[in-house]
């Protein structure tokens, strides 16, 4: 179990991390999603003990982390694969990780038998690609089979093979009792390990709830529309008060109707449809609506954003209808 | 202490945290022993020390001779014997700089104070360790050097042996100036968190300080260059007092006390900063 309260940090006039409170159960992937630079590493790192909080406070199992006695009996984390000495072995890096919490050699030989990297133990770790790399951090934050796990990114620089064997390790662990935290700003991936969710933005906690309830309350469904006549169609449905956007592929979303009513608005008008699907909203349109205003590094792309893209689309298919 | 029945039974706190500091002992030598550059450093140290004291005395004795009466009379058969290790410091400096800054420069320190969270005993284990590992090895880089220099004096029969007034303090002494020298290395290293930086300070504090001080004028030049850190500090190797120079036990008193705050420093600045 993982609780934050008002945490918060500033590094100069910069907040990293607003006042953030949540609480990480066990039983349970919580997935802690947000854009780039939204704070979740130096959440990680406040909770680890790295980085000292301005102010509030985080405790692990109840404890500050510099109080564990044997941290890695009790939470192991990934944050960086790259924290590494290059020049140690796969196997003296563990080991020594291993020594230092009391922990027996043969825990050294278990986890890189769990990752798979047994084959290549005795090398140093400055020769490793990015996804052994990976592994090798995940093995050390299994090395002491703690109750807490903490992990930034683990699927980066893995192979399709790598991000499922993850996928199911998160699962595992949690089915175990465990208390699994997972940051990612891949929300496909994140909407098939997490149960629950914790996101963040600009370093304030936007939402802390479960997967299923966080994409109800913030997206919501739309009709998928492919016609050759879009070009009459489109106004014919802003007309009835429905908002149409470009999709993908010449296709439209329509929102605020149901697939019935866009169908009967296309065939009283005599217009022939290719396509009409009712769509479900996907964790990544939740995510893109909550943080659209809290995205700290945005793309310099007209369109980029959500909204604007909205916007132009909406444009650009009344005005040939407007035209005709 | 209140009441902990809510809390969850890890080992007792007590115990646990005693034998918590032999535990980070053993880490930090299997990590020591476990990089190449360990190895490479203190090899450089090794023959750089060692080599050059022989040929420096090789040197010296082959124009022996030569020399006026006042520069024999204050030759000192220990401080010439080890003259070598004024230039082999530089690797163990080295060394004492990358067992810090080569964890910063790869992030091994994150994953290091996951593992050890209490920086104070983290910070303890490293020094402990690097100075076990230098004070040994510089055992052997200074009895070496006396004994091999002592072979090329007997030439000219001005070998020494180690009975004689201060000459074990001083090749002891040698062994000791090089665990400093890493200690107060480890320390810079730790505050300025890059190798580059910390290895050029230590060298500019051991090499160019005395350069600097040679040229202060007066009484307070004078004072001020015998307290710069290599000037005090080589005093360690010394036999006997020498004019214009603090005494052996003096120098290398200064020496630690140096070592000693820029210690102190790197272990509240580490306990105080974000890793
Ligand atoms: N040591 C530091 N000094 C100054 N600013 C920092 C420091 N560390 C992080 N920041 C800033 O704090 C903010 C949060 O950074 P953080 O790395 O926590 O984001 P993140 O959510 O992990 O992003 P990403 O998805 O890109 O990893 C960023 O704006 C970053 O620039
Ligand atoms: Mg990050």
């Amino acid at each position: 179990m993982i609780e934050a309260r008002g945490l918060t940090k500033r590094f100069g006039d910069k907040v990293a991390v607003d006042h953030a409170d949540f609480t990480v159960r066990p039983n349970t992937v919580t997935g802690f999603l947000g854009p780039n630079g939204a704070g979740k590493s130096t959440t990680m790192r406040m909770i680890l003990g790295l980085d000292r909080p301005t102010a509030g406070d985080v405790t692990v199992n109840g404890r500050h982390y510099r109080d564990l006695p044997a941290p890695l009996r009790e939470v192991g984390a990934l944050l960086e694969a790259r924290a590494v000495h290059g020049g140690r072995s796969a196997y003296h890096h563990l080991w020594c990780l291993a020594q230092s919490n009391g922990l027996p050699r043969r825990r050294v030989d278990e986890v890189l038998g769990l990752v798979g990297l047994d084959s290549v133990a005795g090398k140093p770790t400055r020769g490793f690609s990015l996804g052994m790399s990976q592994r090798l951090g995940i093995a050390a934050a299994l090395l002491g089979d703690p109750g807490v796990l903490m992990f930034d990114e683990p699927v980066n620089g893995l192979d399709p093979e790598g991000i499922v064997w993850v996928r199911r390790l998160m699962r595992q662990l949690a089915a175990e009792g465990r208390t699994v935290f997972v940051s990612s700003h891949l929300m496909s991936e994140m909407a098939l390990t997490a149960d629950h969710l914790v996101v963040i933005g600009r370093g304030r906690i936007l939402a802390d709830t479960g997967m299923r309830e966080f994409i109800d309350a913030n997206a919501t469904s739309h009709v998928r529309v492919r016609s050759p006549h879009l070009d009459r169609l489109g106004p014919l449905l802003a007309e009835r008060g429905w908002r149409v956007e470009d999709d993908s592929d010449g296709a439209v979303r329509v929102y605020g109707a149901t697939a019935d009513q866009v169908g009967d608005t296309a065939g009283e008008a005599g217009l022939w449809l290719h396509e009409l699907a009712g769509v479900q909203p996907s964790l990544e349109d939740a995510f893109m609506q909550l943080t659209g205003e809290s995205v700290e590094y945005q793309a310099g792309v007209p369109g980029a954003r959500d909204g604007q893209a909205a916007d132009a689309a909406t444009v650009a298919m009344t005005q040939p209808g407007g035209k005709a | 202490m209140t009441t902990t029945a809510q809390e969850p039974s890890a080992a007792p706190a007590g115990p646990a945290a005693k034998a918590g500091f032999g535990r980070v002992l053993a880490s930090e030598w299997t990590k020591i022993r476990t990089v190449r550059s360990t190895f490479w450093t203190l090899l450089a140290g090794v023959v750089v020390s060692v080599g050059l004291s022989v040929l420096i005395s090789l040197a010296f004795v082959s124009s022996y001779d030569q020399l006026p009466e006042q520069d024999k009379a204050t030759f000192d058969t220990a401080s010439f014997s080890l003259v070598g290790l004024n230039f082999g410091m530089v690797a163990f400096g080295v060394l004492g700089v990358l067992v810090v800054t080569g964890e910063y420069a790869t992030g091994m320190i994150r994953t290091s104070l996951i593992a050890v969270p209490r920086r104070t005993q983290y910070l303890a284990a490293k020094a402990l360790v690097l100075a076990a590992l230098v004070l040994v090895v510089g055992l052997v880089v200074s009895f070496a050097s006396f004994f091999l220099a002592q072979l090329v004096y007997a030439t000219k029969n001005l070998d020494g042996s180690l009975g004689d007034p201060g000459v074990l303090r001083a090749v002891i002494g040698g062994a000791v100036y090089l665990t400093l020298i890493a200690l107060i290395s480890l320390a810079v290293g730790m505050l300025l968190r890059h190798t580059a930086g910390a290895v050029t300070t230590v060298l500019g504090a051991l090499f160019v300080l005395p350069i600097i001080g040679s040229f202060l004028p007066g009484d307070w030049g004078d004072t001020v260059a015998k307290l710069l850190p290599s000037n005090a500090g080589g005093m360690l190797m010394t036999a006997r007092d020498m004019p214009d120079a603090l005494s052996p036990v003096a120098g290398g008193a200064v020496f630690a006390l140096y070592t000693a705050i820029v210690l102190a420093a790197a272990f509240v600045s580490f306990q105080r900063r974000d890793a």
